[in-house]
Formats: structure tokens, C-alpha cells, sequence
């Protein structure tokens, strides 16, 4: 092991406010409530936000429905797509300020936030520019939905804002978007470059809350389109409360993705893709790949490079460009990572973790392997959502598959192997919406993303992630 | 001297894996004529008839969407074959339902003509719907269109143009399906049935029930193996009901809209039952 210094990202570009209102037709107004949002590295408050109640929600739809009738619907496409190459061009201005802010909300480590989050939710907006002026070729119509009520979650704050917005309004919807209770801060900077972009008032808001808030929003009468990144037991509440209603919807809930290796896989490079496939992000990222289902001929030699390279991650400071896992972003959620994993050798499983030493303050799990897992375990059937691996083994590509199928998930799945026509086979059998051969946790605004079963439905990404947002 | 020969009727069943059994719970329920005459007794499904239908088409899956898009488009086809062969019964079972001679003869035409459309589609679909994506790395980036799974269907009373255009989107892609038949006029279903039985169509992909939709209905949308629903029959209420039981397993459902059978369909009812799924693979040496 190497020893390194630190070498801390400097916050000196993040100015936090002590309190932010609610962007509400353009202007930020203060909330009746608030909550507060904090450091999960250190546990201290960074600010305090607003928290919507009926009021506030029911002003931002009316806001968002006047915008849309005035000027963001009637707008041509071609204007629209300035505005968002604007935005995107603001935001890679913008992008370390925006990136500190994001870690330090979050916990994620600067290098993802940096060299990941950043650029994609700026290719995200210049992707989506560009088919402002061009719907009539991409096969859903041309006509806009109205107004969308969107709510994102925690563990990409701001790219799950990218993929909310920028496809909206590109086709002519304006929006209401509340940000996760825990992660709010980039959203709110958002906001700001709204303002300087000159995006006309109303056609962005932004209202910070709990899951209230949340609840509030999608079961408001005066939107015309749902589009949720969450949980699958919110996504079921929020399919149920639209029933009945002419409201369109679109969920991306949550997975339990296999990651199956072949006997002929290349093992080096499918060691960093099972890292990469769980750790990337703490694991708190839908399409881990949480469970690994490895052949049993090279079982034993992928799970000793995989410790091997697991003892070399760093577990630390967000801000320190040289860690590898952050923080776990909430109390809420590193109790929930903890309780699993307590489940798991309860049940049976060998439990693994590289020594690491982690910090006294805020919210910390070790990346961690579990072996000896059956298809019966809940650490094989449940989303973790943090830096836990399940392993399992198999013999034939048959069984494989239909390990890798039994779940009621089906949001992405890996695949290694050296040989072409195996790798097709497999990706043709995976039920899962995007299938990573020889690769993982890849991303791009070009590339459908979205899942099978009770992952959710409909695309977010490339053309298809028109489709949510037009009459059709 | 001579007798007037007795006619042959037909006993009505349901159709669940290629087969034609009465419903397991032995009721039946009458059918009457356009003018209120006594036409047959239709079998009255039961929760259970519709858990066997959904385990049949659950069963006929994988193979279905495993066989080559060609294959299914020929398969479609000479279902429309057989439904042409059987072109006067057809217009006679829905003459009985009411129909003029030329409005029934029109339905059974178009019925026909729209059952070869989509039989067309089978090897289009990936080439319209799918798409070759530029990302900005090194990767081979595809999307595919694939079949949901299971659905389940609630016709329309529209009881042949209708239901073929609700049945035809949903199987040409691969995908599998447990229909409710129109409620008062279920006849033509049972005999379409008949046509899938001698058409090459695997057993269980299409399963065809009789009975009250709204004592069925919400048995297919709670069903936890039923992957979306097609509720093109159901009245408001049933909607709601099925629209909720649906959310539990989240099954994509496509909800009821004011249709014209006879309008052009587009690619909405097929594009509902699809997934896209995105393949990435590393170019490099």
C-alpha cells in the first residue's frame, strides 16, 4: 500500500448561504418551513432550506402552468434550445463550484463529482438543446405535455435534475422539481443559473422538502406528467396515486443488477468493472452491480484479485481528490446498509472488508464482500443501496441467466467474457434495460437508461427519452 | 316423409394453453342475439381460469419471443389466412351480435386487413423503434426494442375488429397474453380462438376468456406474474380499480381512450408492451 498525503479539493469556491427559499416563478421565496441540510462527512449543517407545504407546491404548479401557456409552450423549439445551450454552457462554467457543492452535500468523492457527475449533467442539457428544434423527426410528435412534476433522489443530485429537466424542457414542458430532503444545495445553485441564463420566470421551479412535499406534487390536480428516480416502494405509492387520473407517468425505481463473469472473461479488467460496478458512488446508485454471479472454474481466483484491489480503495474525505468511497449520505441510510449487512451473516453469508480505518465523524461503511450467498438470502434479493457486494457462483451460461433474471428487477446487468457470440447470448437473456458487456456503470445523454419489471418504466436518455414528455 | 335436420350447436369454452377447456368453475352465462334471442351459453371464467391463463402464457414466454422475428410475422400471417377461410362465419357471428350484412362483411375485412398489418410489423419493429446511439467513449452503444412479457388484456365490445387490434400489437412483438373477451358479445373471440388453435401460434401465447370483466379484470391486474395490462375495455371504474391493483408489480398499463377501431393504429398498442434495452460493449484492441 501506497501512503499518500491528503489532497483536499479547496471549498473556498462553494459560497453557501445560510438559509435558501423556494424558486418559485422565477425568485426565491421564503418558505413557512424549513429543514436542514447537512455535511455527511462531518455532520454539520450547511444550510438550512425550505420546506414546500400546499401552498407553496400549489403556487410553483401555477407558476409552471403559466409559463407553459404563455411563453415556454408557444416558444419555437429553436429558442428553446438556446436557453438549454445556455444552461449547459453555465454549468461548465460553473462546474467545480457546482461539483465541491456536490460532494460536499452528498459525500460522494470530488473525483466522481468532478470527472463524472459534472460533465455528464452538462452533456445532458447540450444533448437535449439539441432536439428542441428537431422533434419532428424523432418519431413521438411535437405537442408538449404541459406541466411535469418531477422528483429526483439523493445520490446524483444534480444528474438526476439534468435528466429530469433538460428533456422537459426541450419539448416545451416546464417543470416543478423537488430535490431530495437530504441533497438540495445544487439544485438550488440550479436555480441560479436559471436566472443568469435568462430562462423566462416559471418555467423552472424548484421547491425543496421531505417526502410530503414530494407526495404533494405528484398528487397535485394542475400537473400533467409524473417522472420520479426513487425508491420502488414510492414508485408503487406514486403509480397508485395517479390511477384514475389522465396524469402520464414514468419511473425509475430500484435494481438488484448481476454482474456475471465467464471463465473466459477478462479477469483483470472484470475486477475494476465489479469495483467500479459497486463501490462507484458508495454503491448508492440504482444499477449496482450488487450481485456478482462468477463461474465456478475462476471463482476463487476473481474473488482474490477483487479483495486484493478492495484493500487499495480509500475510504475518507470527499474532498480529498484521492478517495475512492465517501461518505454513505445519510444516517437514514447508512443504518439501513448496516442492518442488511447484519442480516447477511445472520443468514449465513462470510462477511469481508479490507482494514480501513474510517473517520469518527459522520457516515461511513467499508466496501464490503459477502460469499457463500444463496438466491434465498435478502442481501442477494434486496437493493442495499451502499458498498456491499453479494457473491454467487455458477456452473453453465443457462444457470447464470436465470440467476441473473430472478429478481423482480431488471434495471441493468453485466456481462464478461471474451468471447463475442457468448457475450450477444447473455445480453440477449438478461432482462434488464441496459446490459454493460465487459464494461459497467457507464453513461451518456445518447444512451437509454431505464428498467424492466419493478425497476420502473420508460427511458430517460438518447431519443427514446423524448417519448415521457409528448402527446403521442 | 321427411324431418327437418336438427342443427349441431357449438358449446362455447375457453381457450388456455391451445386448449379448449369449460371454465374450472362450471358456470356459464347466456348470450343473446341483436334482438334479445337466445344464442348460446358462453363459459364464465373464474380467478382461477385467469391464474391458468396467466401461467400458460407465462409458459409459452420464453419460446414465443425466442423465435425470430420472420417467424412470428409468417405465423401472423397464416393466422390471417385462417381468419380469411373463415370469412362467412365471421360475418355471421356478428350479424348475430346486431350487425347489418355490410357493416359485419366490413368489420370482418378490416379485422383481416388489420391482422396483416401487424403481421408486417414483426421484423420492422427494431428498425424503427431501436437505435444505434453516438455516445462520446469508445463503445459499441445499441437500443433494442424486446417484449414486456405477459400481458393482460381487457377487449373492447368492439367483438372482432376490436379485439384482433388489441390482441395482434401485444403478441406480434413476443410478448404472451391472457384476453378477457368482450362481455355481451364473446362468440367471435371463442371462434378466433379456433383460428389461433390451427394457425402455428404456440399454445399459451394467446389465452382468450369468457365472462363478467369486472369479476376478472382485477384478478389479471393483481396478478404478480402479469408484467402489463391493455385496458381498452374497461369502463372508468374498472380502470381505477385495475389501474391501482397494476401499480403493486408496476405493470406498464395502457389506459382506455375513446377508439375508433376502424382508424389507423400507429404504433401506439405495439410500443406499450415493449422494453428498450441498451446494450454497451468497449471498442478497443
Amino acid at each position: 500500500m501506497f501512503e499518500y498525503a491528503p489532497a483536499p479539493e479547496s471549498r473556498d469556491i462553494v459560497h453557501i448561504r445560510p438559509s435558501y427559499g423556494l424558486f418559485i416563478d422565477g425568485e426565491f421565496t421564503d418558505a413557512k418551513e424549513t429543514i436542514k441540510t447537512i455535511d455527511p462527512a462531518t455532520e454539520e449543517v450547511l444550510a438550512e432550506v425550505g420546506s414546500a407545504g400546499p401552498e407553496e407546491v400549489d403556487l410553483a404548479v401555477r407558476a409552471a402552468r403559466t409559463a407553459f401557456e404563455t411563453v415556454w409552450g408557444p416558444m419555437p423549439g429553436r429558442e428553446r434550445a438556446k436557453y438549454l445551450y445556455r444552461i449547459a454552457r453555465i454549468i461548465q462554467e460553473r462546474s467545480r463550484e457546482l461539483a465541491v457543492l456536490e460532494s460536499l452535500d452528498n459525500g460522494k468523492p470530488i473525483r466522481e463529482s468532478r470527472d463524472v457527475d459534472l460533465p455528464l449533467v452538462a452533456a445532458h442539457f447540450f444533448y437535449y438543446a439539441g432536439w428542441a428544434d428537431k422533434l419532428a423527426h424523432a418519431g413521438y410528435g411535437t405537442k408538449p405535455l404541459g406541466v411535469a412534476g418531477q422528483v429526483i433522489p439523493w445520490n446524483f443530485p444534480l444528474l438526476m435534475l439534468a435528466w429530469k429537466i433538460a428533456p422537459a424542457l426541450a419539448t416545451g414542458n416546464t417543470v416543478v422539481l423537488k430535490p431530495a430532503e437530504t441533497t438540495p444545495l445544487t439544485a438550488l445553485v440550479f436555480a441560479d443559473i436559471c436566472r443568469q441564463a435568462d430562462l423566462p420566470p416559471g418555467v423552472v421551479n424548484i421547491i425543496t422538502g421531505a417526502g410530503e412535499t414530494g407526495r404533494l406534487l405528484v398528487s397535485h390536480d394542475g400537473i400533467d406528467k409524473v417522472a420520479f428516480t426513487g425508491s420502488t416502494e414510492v414508485g408503487r405509492q406514486i403509480a397508485r396515486s395517479v390511477a384514475g387520473t389522465s396524469k402520464r407517468l414514468t419511473l425509475e425505481l430500484g435494481g438488484k443488477a448481476a454482474n456475471v463473469v465467464f471463465d473466459d472473461a477478462p479477469l483483470d479488467q472484470a475486477v475494476e468493472g465489479i469495483v467500479n460496478g459497486i463501490f462507484f458512488n458508495q454503491g448508492q446508485v440504482c444499477c449496482a452491480g450488487s450481485r456478482l454471479l462468477v463461474q465456478e472454474p475462476v471463482a476463487e481466483e476473481v474473488l482474490a484479485r477483487l479483495r486484493t484491489r478492495m484493500a487499495t480503495l480509500r475510504v475518507g474525505d470527499p474532498l480529498d481528490k484521492n478517495t475512492d468511497i465517501g461518505a454513505i449520505n445519510s444516517a437514514v441510510q447508512l443504518q439501513r446498509i448496516r442492518d442488511l449487512s447484519e442480516v447477511g451473516e445472520q443468514e449465513g453469508a462470510e462477511r469481508w472488508a479490507p482494514p480501513c480505518e474510517l473517520p469518527e465523524k459522520g457516515f461511513w461503511f467499508p466496501p464490503t464482500v459477502f460469499t457463500g450467498v444463496s438466491q434465498a438470502h435478502r442481501i442477494a434479493r434486496e437493493e442495499i443501496f451502499g458498498p456491499v457486494l453479494s457473491v454467487l457462483t455458477f456452473r453453465t451460461p443457462e444457470e447464470a441467466i436465470e440467476k441473473a433474471n430472478n429478481t423482480p428487477y431488471g434495471l441493468s446487468a453485466g456481462v464478461w467474457s471474451e468471447k463475442g457470440s457468448r457475450i450477444l447470448w447473455a445480453a440477449q437473456r438478461l432482462r434488464a434495460g441496459v446490459v454493460w458487456a465487459n464494461t459497467f456503470n457507464t453513461f451518456d445523454p445518447a444512451s437509454p437508461f431505464g428498467g424492466y419489471q419493478e425497476s420502473g418504466f420508460g427511458r430517460e436518455g438518447g431519443r427514446h427519452g423524448l417519448e415521457a414528455y409528448l402527446e403521442h | 316423409m321427411s324431418t327437418e335436420r336438427l342443427t349441431v350447436r357449438k358449446t362455447y369454452k375457453l381457450y388456455i394453453g391451445g386448449a379448449f377447456p369449460r371454465s374450472e368453475s362450471g358456470r356459464s352465462y347466456v348470450i343473446n342475439d341483436g334482438q334479445g334471442g337466445f344464442l348460446a351459453n358462453a363459459s364464465r371464467a373464474s380467478r382461477k381460469d385467469v391464474r391458468d391463463g396467466v401461467t400458460a402464457a407465462r409458459k409459452a414466454f420464453p419460446g414465443w419471443s425466442a423465435r425470430t422475428p420472420y417467424n412470428r410475422g409468417q405465423i401472423l400471417y397464416r393466422v390471417a389466412e385462417m381468419l380469411e377461410g373463415r370469412r362467412a362465419q365471421f360475418v355471421a357471428e356478428l350479424r348475430d351480435t346486431g350487425l347489418g350484412k355490410n357493416a359485419a362483411t366490413e368489420e370482418v375485412d378490416e379485422a383481416i386487413d388489420r391482422w396483416v398489418w401487424y403481421a408486417g410489423w414483426a421484423d420492422k419493429l427494431a428498425a424503427v423503434l431501436g437505435s444505434a446511439n453516438p455516445v462520446a467513449g469508445p463503445f459499441f452503444n445499441l437500443s433494442t426494442p424486446e417484449p414486456t412479457g405477459v400481458v393482460g388484456v381487457i377487449a373492447p365490445d368492439s367483438p372482432l375488429l376490436g379485439l384482433v387490434s388489441v390482441i395482434a400489437p401485444a403478441i406480434i412483438s413476443g410478448n404472451t397474453c391472457v384476453v378477457v373477451a368482450s362481455e355481451p358479445a364473446p362468440l367471435p373471440a371463442i371462434t378466433l380462438a379456433e383460428v389461433l388453435a390451427t394457425s402455428d401460434l404456440p399454445g399459451g401465447v394467446v389465452n382468450l376468456l369468457t365472462g363478467h370483466r369486472a369479476e376478472l379484470a382485477p384478478w389479471l391486474a393483481s396478478h404478480l406474474d402479469v408484467n402489463a395490462l391493455d385496458l381498452a375495455g374497461a369502463s372508468a371504474d374498472l380502470t381505477v380499480e385495475c389501474e391501482r391493483a397494476a401499480a403493486e408489480n408496476l405493470k406498464r398499463v395502457l389506459r382506455p381512450a375513446e377508439s375508433d377501431w376502424t382508424a389507423d393504429p400507429g404504433l401506439t398498442r405495439m410500443k406499450a408492451f415493449l422494453e428498450t434495452k441498451t446494450i454497451w460493449h468497449p471498442i478497443g484492441l
